[in-house]
């Protein structure tokens, strides 16, 4: 099927459609954010501070209103959009590349080693993950990088438990056994036989988990431990705005707002995804 | 079956040991927090002393030794902050935690179970609709924005809760709804997804053909064979009740385990940390094994798979 046939395919449904133009949106003003953005997002301004929706002093209409500092609001939005979506697809890349790894493993060497690292996720499981996060990038401290490598090396679990169970029928299969009869090595088999079979299941987790990294990382960024506070991320801009809520809401309010469309968005896509790609995984999943 | 268990609580008590390690070397992958504790003008000889005192110059695998012989005896050491012993930190906030979770999870069942049930049985209705509505969005809430929403909401604009603090039921109502929205979306979405699953299966069918009442097999089949799944995924939505607890009480300025975590971490109080994990790991093990068990004792296929 071709990518158009296939997007085409996709946006039958109204639903997964409009969660894709969100997406789509969200991308583009991350991208082009240093064209869009009506004010520069760091220029401080005192006597600005606080300033509701729609002010206007003259430069321009702080359309969002103005946070603290006399900051725009919205110019920081789109600033944090940055932030906020590449961290959320690096550190998918972090964990997929774990996890999937990992579950070729598992489910291909159900022995001794598979069942090592099965105990490992039901470790991994063990520990509230935020927790978990908490402690590593407190003990690293804050920066984009440890940021990304935290939440890839603590959200692998997903992948891998999917991954061992679909290599687990996968090797049983005649072309596994054929790779193996001609003398295919074992990295060679996971590589070129297994790896390919299981994509779209990998897929579809990582659409998933790109709106579940985007939350995990405001949440972090929330409590002052996800990246410095000089990188505005949209963590960074709620918890910058907690304070000042009962008189000036829009501080706080945008950004979660922002938070929450583009999640929206991306699960609504990742469901669609699910449904087209691989509909069996609903129940694997469970 | 008592091979079947045996062999279960062994490996419950195995991943609790992997936690301990794994908690024990992660907070201390940065070093030793000798110079958190101590003045800035501390003398090099006064924190090697320190040092000693607190054994931390003595070799890793020595510290874990000691560590976990003291800990099997429910000895995780003094909090380096309080100056108390840190498990009893630890269970002194339990109660509280355990009342915000459990409240946060009897919300979530008594919107969830409602919602899925009519959601399976008429597809595509108004409840349908809702419930499907209520999954997409509890999911894409950040908790914590939702928590400040609230007080803004609730304590601010009609000032009718309390913003934070732990007392009577009226304290719980915000931080449980706050914490309460992810597993709500879970669990509809879960239980709606089995029940469809179920009521298309032959044994329905026959039910139906047998003349028995659709509430007869809604309640009588369909509900029981749904609750499998659907209580697997109740058991991992504890430990990520805690985990989110851990934030919630942080907004709510709530006295439970989840605040004295975030507290130890930030303060890099090993010992708190290392007791707190290793409790919220017991917990979560034990939950998850005895639902194990329950479920071997309904399905003895389960047996045989493990």
């Amino acid at each position: 099927m071709s990518a158009l046939a296939f997007l085409r395919r996709f946006c039958r449904s109204w639903i997964a459609a409009t969660g894709l133009a969100v997406v789509v949106l969200v991308v583009f003003v991350a991208v082009f954010a240093p064209y869009l953005m009506p004010f520069n997002p760091d220029a401080q301004d005192i006597i600005l501070r606080l300033r509701p929706p729609g002010s206007n002093f003259g430069e321009g209409v702080h359309l969002l209103g103005t946070d603290a500092l006399g900051r725009d609001v919205l110019s920081r939005l789109m600033i944090s959009a940055r932030v906020s979506l590449l961290i959320g697809f690096a550190s998918v890349v972090v964990s997929g590349a774990i996890g999937v790894t990992l579950g070729l493993v598992m489910g291909y060497d159900d022995r001794w080693l598979g069942r090592g690292l099965m105990a490992l996720t039901d470790i991994q499981l063990a520990v509230p993950f935020l927790v978990l996060a908490l402690a590593v990038v407190a003990v690293l401290g804050p920066s984009l990088i440890n940021l990304i490598m935290v939440l890839g090396v603590t959200n692998w679990v997903q992948y891998a438990r999917v991954v061992r169970a679909e290599s687990l029928v996968l090797k049983n299969r005649e072309f596994v056994h054929a790779a193996r009869a001609l003398g295919a090595s074992t990295i060679r088999i996971l590589w070129r036989h297994l790896l390919p079979n299981v994509m779209s299941s990998v897929i579809v987790i990582s659409s998933l988990q790109v709106a579940k990294m985007i939350l995990l990382e405001s949440s972090l960024s929330f409590l002052g431990l996800g990246v410095p506070a000089s990188i505005p991320t949209w963590g960074v801009m709620i918890a910058d705005g907690r304070n000042y809520v009962a008189n000036a809401w829009w501080v706080a309010a945008t950004p979660g707002i922002a938070i929450f469309l583009t999640v929206i968005g991306i699960n609504l896509v990742g469901d669609r995804l699910r449904d087209l790609l691989d509909p069996k995984l609903r129940q694997v999943e469970t | 079956m008592a091979a079947f268990i045996a062999g279960r609580v062994l490996y419950a008590l195995g991943v609790v040991f992997g936690v301990s390690v794994a908690v024990f070397f992660l907070v201390r992958i940065g070093g030793d927090p000798s110079a958190l504790f101590l003045p800035p003008e501390t003398s090099v000889a006064e924190i090697a002393r320190f040092r000693t005192l607190m054994g931390f110059d003595r070799p890793l695998l020595v510290q874990y030794w000691d560590f976990i012989t003291d800990a099997l005896q429910g000895d995780f050491g003094r909090s380096l902050r309080y100056q108390q012993p840190a498990m009893q930190l630890v269970l002194e906030r339990v109660p509280a935690t355990l009342e915000l979770s459990g409240a946060a999870l009897l919300l979530s069942l008594v919107i969830a179970v409602p919602l899925a049930i009519l959601g399976a049985v008429h597809r595509g209705s108004i409840f349908d609709r809702l419930g499907l509505l209520v999954s997409l969005f509890g999911q894409s809430f950040p908790a914590f924005w939702l928590a400040i929403m609230l007080i803004l909401l609730f304590s601010e604009v009609w000032p009718v809760l309390p913003p934070s603090g732990r007392g009577g039921l009226r304290n719980l109502v915000l931080p449980a709804t706050a914490l309460a929205a992810y597993s709500t979306a879970i669990i509809t979405r879960l239980l709606r997804s089995s029940l469809i699953e179920v009521l298309s299966s032959d044994y329905v069918r026959t039910a139906r053909g047998k003349g028995l009442s659709e509430t007869a097999i809604v309640y009588g089949h369909a509900l029981r064979n749904a609750a499998i799944p659907t209580l697997t995924v109740i058991g991992l939505q504890v430990g990520a009740l805690l985990g989110g607890a851990v934030i919630t009480e942080e907004i709510f300025a709530y006295p439970g385990i989840g605040r004295l975590a975030i507290q130890s971490i930030t303060n890099r109080d090993f010992t708190v940390v290392q007791a707190f994990v290793v409790l919220t790991a017991v917990l979560i093990v034990s939950i998850n094994l005895t639902l194990d068990l329950v479920y071997a004792a309904l399905d003895p296929r389960l047996r045989r798979r493990h």
